[in-house]
């Protein structure tokens, strides 16, 4: 049996009273939850599981689907500090910009970003076996991107910038997976820990299903971003502290 | 030009005609002090740890240890230590790691404070046969209750916080699995299973061995997020974040590659070998503002239902902080004085950064107090608490319940050599090699844990009965029962304690 899409106008609501009705319809069974007038609620799908999708319009607060494993959120308005934090499994479609510490600690799933996101972007975020998260940002970053970065993988496409990436910090402490950036990244900008490589055929046919998705959600034309014009910046260690000590 | 070697720091002797030639010395030294040659037990001194794992196997006490067996000229300021760390740090550049906690003689105010006991005009109460009420709730308490009434019945209406409920106020702190080993966990979940209290999981996930305990354990979310899914956090009976640690406040840690093994690694959710990183703040958390995000997004992960601690380490403005987390929603919290353990710390923070636990346990206390919300928030301690009188003297200062670390591993076998970041543990605490770890068996390491539990309980019972308490509320922040010896008037204030005699 189809079960009806589930809408909430949640002007004005708290927080715990939404997510509360978003938990009892995904328990019962709903796969569809549209939230209208969103405006600052934080912590939606906060630790939720299944495969509901849930459209947000408006503006949500932080730490959009924190611990969320499985869900879709898509959401056609900006979004606060660090969605998808420490996120598990599912997506963020963000149609809009994202404010700081983006996909911190995001250990699986996808948070794809339309337009630019702020400091501290995919930061610490880590894979382990089949789960590996991906960043996606269609704009720019400001500096600290990828920061700690122990695995998954960051994309940013620079539409609309030249260079795509121009803040610093990029990878600073990175010991695992990779970002990548649209056109050549400027060493300088480059964090302790981070080195540069060539971006080849091998990585772009790796990339492209990752591409594709992202431009087919927001309605952009891959074809211009199936290229090797990008900088691929990996870590110089994964032991980027083993030489730092010496025994008492 | 080379510097050539520093004096041994032990020497190890074998006294030849006791030695009945067992070889368990040499099977059980995991830092290869011994080894045999033509019959004959040779001995390399400069590998010894002094952790003792020899002697303790020796059937004929034939083993002998002396610790510093080379005199370098006295010198009140230029001690032995400060001149080999200064070679060290000249041959390698490097930052000096060090395991266990600080090292300095330091005064230890706990031994500067006695406590009280009845004589004539109020009577002592005998545990024996009086009971002694140690139960203790960790959590927010109302500011009042409110009471519906319906034809003579009484209802609650006040809506009351997730607390936790522990027989004794003894808890153990978070020591991750990675840090330890999976028997010294076991042994240790075990062992608050058997108590009715409750032990951390440390920033190192929970392997599925322990969920049998999950209902004990209160698991931990620090600036790495290791094993942080919401699995994990709805497994724990509490959780806790970790802002700081007493043996190392204001840095991160890094678990080395070498420890990151199949099993952690899986536990942790990170690739086989790769360095465990914690970043040195929580990069969600940049003011008590995120904190309080952090707060409430782990309550809203697991619909309120559980209760959130908040640990820092004790420094400087510590009481300040504290009533910061206490706005925060946070349902505890841990305050980890400056000799709390480590598995790995830099030596200079280790040794100088932080303050000591009985000075936070009582400044915070205090600040709570005088801004009316300490029933907002319980406060626990750690951080080199060695046995029930530190215990009784931590709650006496204000503590509702503590931790202990160091104390529980010395329970399993430890003798606080302090090489835990080498990961050779002999003890099969620190370590994460198979045969190493097999040394030790949950259920005999979870019976000596939990008797260390028990024989404290006891002991606080005889205490707080020879006090003429016969609840742990009536000595909670009863500065009454203490006296200072000998501490100084500026500290005398800070503990709100009279001096011995007054």
């Amino acid at each position: 049996m189809e079960v009806e899409p589930l809408v909430i106008d949640a002007k004005g609501m708290h927080y715990t009273p939404l997510n509360k009705m978003i938990r009892a319809a995904v328990a019962s069974g709903v796969k569809e939850i549209v939230l209208n007038n969103v405006l600052g609620q934080r912590f939606i799908g906060n630790g939720l599981r299944g495969d509901a999708k849930i459209i947000i319009n408006g503006v949500p607060g932080g730490d959009l689907g924190m611990f969320m494993s499985g869900p879709e959120c898509e959401i056609f308005g900006d979004a606060e500090h660090a969605p998808g934090n420490t996120m598990d499994k599912g997506s963020l479609i963000i149609h809009g910009s994202a404010g700081d510490a983006v996909a911190h600690s995001m250990r699986g799933g996808k948070v794809f970003v339309e337009g630019n996101i702020g400091y501290r972007g995919g930061i610490h975020m880590k894979e382990y076996e089949d789960k590996r998260p991906i960043l996606a940002v269609g704009g720019t970053s400001h500096a600290f991107l990828g920061e700690y970065m122990a695995g998954g993988l960051i994309l940013v496409l620079g539409i609309g910038h030249e260079p795509a990436v121009r803040d610093r910090g990029i990878g600073s402490g990175i010991h695992g997976g990779e970002i990548v950036i649209r056109g050549d990244v400027n060493d300088k900008l480059l964090g302790v820990g981070a080195t540069k490589v060539l971006f080849t055929e091998d990585d772009l046919e790796r990339l492209a299903p990752v591409i594709e998705e992202f431009c087919e959600r927001f309605d952009l034309d891959s074809s211009s971003f199936l290229d090797t014009n990008y900088s691929r910046i990996i870590p110089s260690s994964s032991r980027p502290f083993a030489g730092k000590y010496t025994w008492d | 030009m080379s510097l050539g070697s520093v004096p041994l720091k032990y020497k190890i002797s074998i006294d030849r005609e006791q030695c009945m030639k067992c070889m368990r010395c040499v099977d059980n030294c995991s830092y290869g002090v011994y080894r045999v040659e033509d019959d004959k037990i040779l001995i390399d001194s400069r590998k010894c740890t002094a952790c003792h794992r020899c002697m303790s196997m020796c059937p004929r006490d034939a083993i002998m240890l002396q610790e510093k067996p080379v005199d370098y000229r006295s010198h009140p300021l230029w001690t032995a230590e400060a001149r080999e760390d200064v070679i060290n740090q000249a041959r390698t550049g490097k930052i000096i790691l060090a395991g266990m906690g600080n090292a300095i003689d330091y005064p230890i105010i706990f031994d500067r404070l006695v406590l009280d006991a009845c004589q004539v005009t109020n009577p002592s109460i005998d545990p024996l046969r009086e009971p002694m009420e140690l139960r203790t709730y960790l959590g927010k308490k109302p500011a009042k209750l409110e009471f519906t009434k319906n034809n003579g019945d009484v209802e609650l209406s006040t809506k009351l916080a997730p607390n936790l409920k522990l027989d004794t106020p003894i808890m153990i702190g978070h020591m991750s699995y990675g840090a330890i080993s999976l028997n010294a966990q076991l042994s240790l979940a075990k062992a608050v299973a058997k108590t009715g209290t409750f032990m951390g999981t440390g920033e190192g996930g929970m392997h599925d061995a322990i969920y049998p305990y999950q209902d004990h354990m209160i698991v931990q979310i620090a600036s790495g997020r290791f094993g942080v899914d919401i699995n994990y956090l709805e497994r724990g009976a509490a959780i806790e974040i970790k802002v700081g640690q007493g043996a190392k406040p204001g840095i991160g840690g890094h678990l080395p590659g070498e420890k990151v093994c199949s099993d952690v690694s899986c536990t942790r959710m990170i690739p086989l070998g790769s360095d465990a990183i914690s970043p040195a703040p929580h990069h969600d958390i940049y003011s008590i503002e995120d904190l309080a995000q952090l707060v409430r997004s782990l309550k809203e992960a697991t619909n309120w239902e559980k209760p959130v601690f908040v640990k820092i380490a004790a420094v400087h403005n510590v009481a300040a902080i504290a009533a910061g987390i206490a706005r925060s929603s946070a349902d505890a919290v841990v305050i980890d004085g400056f000799r709390g353990g480590t598995g790995a710390a830099p030596k200079v923070f280790r040794d100088n950064v932080g303050i000591p636990i009985e000075a936070a346990i009582a400044a915070v206390d205090q600040k709570l107090n005088d801004q009316g919300i300490r029933n907002e928030i319980s406060l626990i301690a750690s951080g080199g608490i060695r046995n029930s009188a530190d215990l009784a003297k931590s709650i006496a200062l204000g503590a509702d319940a503590i931790y202990i670390g160091t104390a529980s591993l010395i329970a399993l076998g430890c003798r606080v050599c302090g090489n835990c970041y080498r990961g050779l543990c002999p003890w099969g605490i620190a370590t994460q090699r198979s045969e190493l770890v097999e040394r030790i068996d949950p259920q005999v390491g979870s019976q000596n844990v939990a008797n260390l539990i028990n024989a404290w309980t006891l002991e606080l019972s005889e205490l707080m009965g020879a006090a003429g308490l016969n609840s742990i509320e009536s000595l909670r922040g009863n500065r009454e029962r203490l006296r200072g010896y000998m501490l100084d008037e500026g500290l005398l204030n800070v503990l709100k304690v009279e001096s011995v005699g007054a």
